[in-house]
């Protein structure tokens, strides 16, 4: 029983870090530019796409390394061309942008790889268990959290610490006085976009590891982060970390209790968050 | 040219009255026609929450699928009756809708957006989960819908094509008739009013979250019953009825037809449905120009088919 609890919880671990990954991306952009980037899990599964593609020629590693940069390039690239028309209308527009683009990329990846699922092939030392009596503990998995962590950890440095991130972070606030003080808000948001879309990209690569490749991969990934968004708060970063992973273990132990409430309890707990504190955890009072 | 609106609601009531006649000739079907009208329902229900309160509801596919649902395992499990099948319909995608609205009608924008994207999604998982009432990923089938009994007549809109469109038609006017009356109520009034300015609104006195909260009920109502003929129409129900992508037609079908007017979704759903029929008869790839349509919609045509003529008309 508790090895089965242990097991749960750091599987709900993982998998909330997934979710946090997901909606720390979509967080970023939904703060700076108001737009609920529903083509994220569309992202998600590029990414997983191109590092199988790129296995053969770089190997796991380099695959792990670049396929999330290209990610971020074709994300700062659609910024470009489609969503920077939309800022300052309804966000309806945006919505219904991303909305047609989670579409075609779905197609996209159908029509380019295949509707079947596709092996992925992680290191076999990384996909051996740590250890005989916690036999969930693979290697990958454990490499994943690290790695998660890193990746995070980075984040909050860069937007804590570096002229971009602070900029960011302003912009979140009151994009107009950032823009009065002569910093090129386009570029900002191009740049914002394309480190959410790199979140999306890596979450991508490290997911097909563990559940497979194929073109739907992003919509499961996709409703439980805005529920982390939502539960952890609009507008707060840490807020939407702790939302992520919170949902993720939440479901986690729920599945050693009631295995088929296991979704269902991240919707409770969205609605619970909405009675008793409409801005969500760590949000902020009246933003939204 | 002036807009002449009494001619427009003339010229709309004509076509859809003689539509089963010259769909035919016009290479098309009947049940084309059927989907047309019940789609429009929803989407003119879905705007009177969108372009008549100006609030923006991503997920009014639960309540759809909720009244699909409602009449089909009515239907199959209690009472073989199309119009009690209905109303159990109606009434559970309703009351669905009005337990939900407290939670999120003290959002707005966009934030109200993803409240009701993830709110919708949670009754596509116990469709698609509960696979013991619901068939799961199969859906609910093996049942039909039933012939009306009026005691004097009987309108067999089971086997008749053109009947049951008739039905759908009928059921149609007085939902938009009501629609209408409503909009020109005391109470649409004040929903324009909290559309256009909230702030001022709210120093009227008016209670805004109570007013958004009505007109969320309200238009989920509607398209609850929009809803219950849609799964009349196929004698089966599916999750993908109350999926994410569903509520997405229902916007983009009052986009593109033009939000700020009374018939623009009808127009949005008969040129969405005509395109999604032609397109997916024609390549395996139909998502991706559905996907590409909704772009070119949003970049191009964001005041839809009726707000660009009203605009060349006024100027």
């Amino acid at each position: 029983m508790t090895q089965l609890l242990l097991f749960n919880v750091f599987n709900g671990l993982i998998i909330g870090a997934f979710y946090a990954l997901m909606a720390l991306g979509l967080s970023l952009i939904l703060n700076l530019s108001g737009v609920i980037n529903f083509a994220h899990g569309g992202f998600l599964a590029i990414g997983g796409y191109l590092a199988y593609t790129l296995i053969p020629y770089v190997g796991f590693w380099g695959a792990l390394v670049a396929s999330p940069f290209l990610v971020a390039f074709i994300g700062i690239l659609v910024e470009r061309v489609l969503i920077r028309r939309l800022y300052g209308r309804d966000p309806l527009y945006s919505l219904l942008l991303t909305f047609g683009l989670a579409f075609m990329i779905e197609d996209g990846t159908r029509f380019i790889w295949g509707a079947q699922s596709l092996p992925y092939q992680i290191p076999s030392w990384l996909s051996r268990p740590l250890s005989l009596q916690f036999f969930f503990l693979t290697g990958y998995r454990v490499f994943m959290v690290i790695l998660v962590t890193a990746v995070v950890a980075a984040l909050f440095v860069i937007l804590n610490h570096t002229r971009l991130g602070i900029r960011i972070r302003a912009g979140t606030l009151d994009l107009e006085t950032v823009s009065a003080l002569g910093v090129n808000t386009g570029v900002l948001r191009n740049l914002n976009f394309g480190l959410g879309i790199y979140l999306a990209g890596l979450a991508g690569v490290l997911a097909v590891g563990m559940l497979g490749l194929q073109p739907t991969i992003g919509d499961n990934l996709i409703m439980p982060s805005f529920i982390a968004i939502i539960v952890g708060g609009l507008g707060s970063l840490p807020g939407t970390l702790a939302g992520g992973i919170l949902i993720g273990v939440v479901s986690g132990i729920t599945t050693v209790f009631l295995p088929a409430a296991s979704e269902a309890v991240m919707y409770v707990m969205m609605a619970a968050v909405l009675i008793v504190r409409p801005r969500g955890l760590f949000g902020e009072e009246g933003r939204f | 040219m002036k807009f002449d609106k009494r001619a427009g609601d003339v010229l709309v009531w004509a076509l859809l009255l003689s539509a089963p006649f010259w769909l035919p000739l016009a290479g098309s079907y009947v049940e084309l026609g059927t989907r047309v009208v019940i789609y429009a329902l929803a989407a003119m229900a879905l705007n009177f929450l969108l372009g008549y309160t100006g609030v923006l509801s991503f997920g009014h596919a639960a309540y759809f699928g909720l009244g699909a649902y409602g009449t089909a395992l009515t239907i199959k499990y209690l009472v073989p009756s199309t119009p009690v099948g209905m109303l159990a319909g109606i009434v559970l995608g309703t009351v669905a809708a009005a337990i939900i609205g407290p939670m999120i009608v003290r959002l707005r924008g966009v934030y109200f957006a993803m409240c009701t994207i993830a709110f919708g999604q949670v009754f596509y998982f116990i469709a698609f989960q509960w696979f013991s009432l619901t068939g799961g990923d199969d859906g609910v089938s093996a049942w039909h819908r039933e012939p009306l009994h009026f005691g004097f007549a009987t309108l067999d809109i089971l086997n008749s094509n053109k009947a049951f469109y008739y039905f759908v038609l009928a059921i149609f006017a007085v939902s938009a008739a009501a629609m209408a009356f409503l909009l020109r109520s005391p109470f649409g009034r004040t929903l324009l009013a909290i559309r256009e300015n909230e702030r001022r609104a709210r120093f009227l006195g008016i209670p805004v979250d109570q007013h958004i909260w009505m007109s969320w009920v309200v238009s989920c109502f509607f398209v609850s019953i929009a809803g219950t003929l849609f799964s009349l129409m196929n004698d089966f129900v599916d999750p993908r009825a109350l999926r994410w992508d569903q509520s997405g037609n229902f916007v983009i079908m009052a986009v593109l037809g033009g939000m700020r007017s009374f018939w623009g979704p009808l127009i949005g759903a008969a040129i969405f449905l005509v395109l999604q029929d032609y397109i997916s008869s024609e390549t395996q790839n139909w998502m991706s120009f559905i996907g590409l349509f909704f772009v070119l919609v949003v970049l191009f045509f964001p005041r839809g088919v009726l707000g660009i003529i009203r605009r060349k008309a006024t100027s």
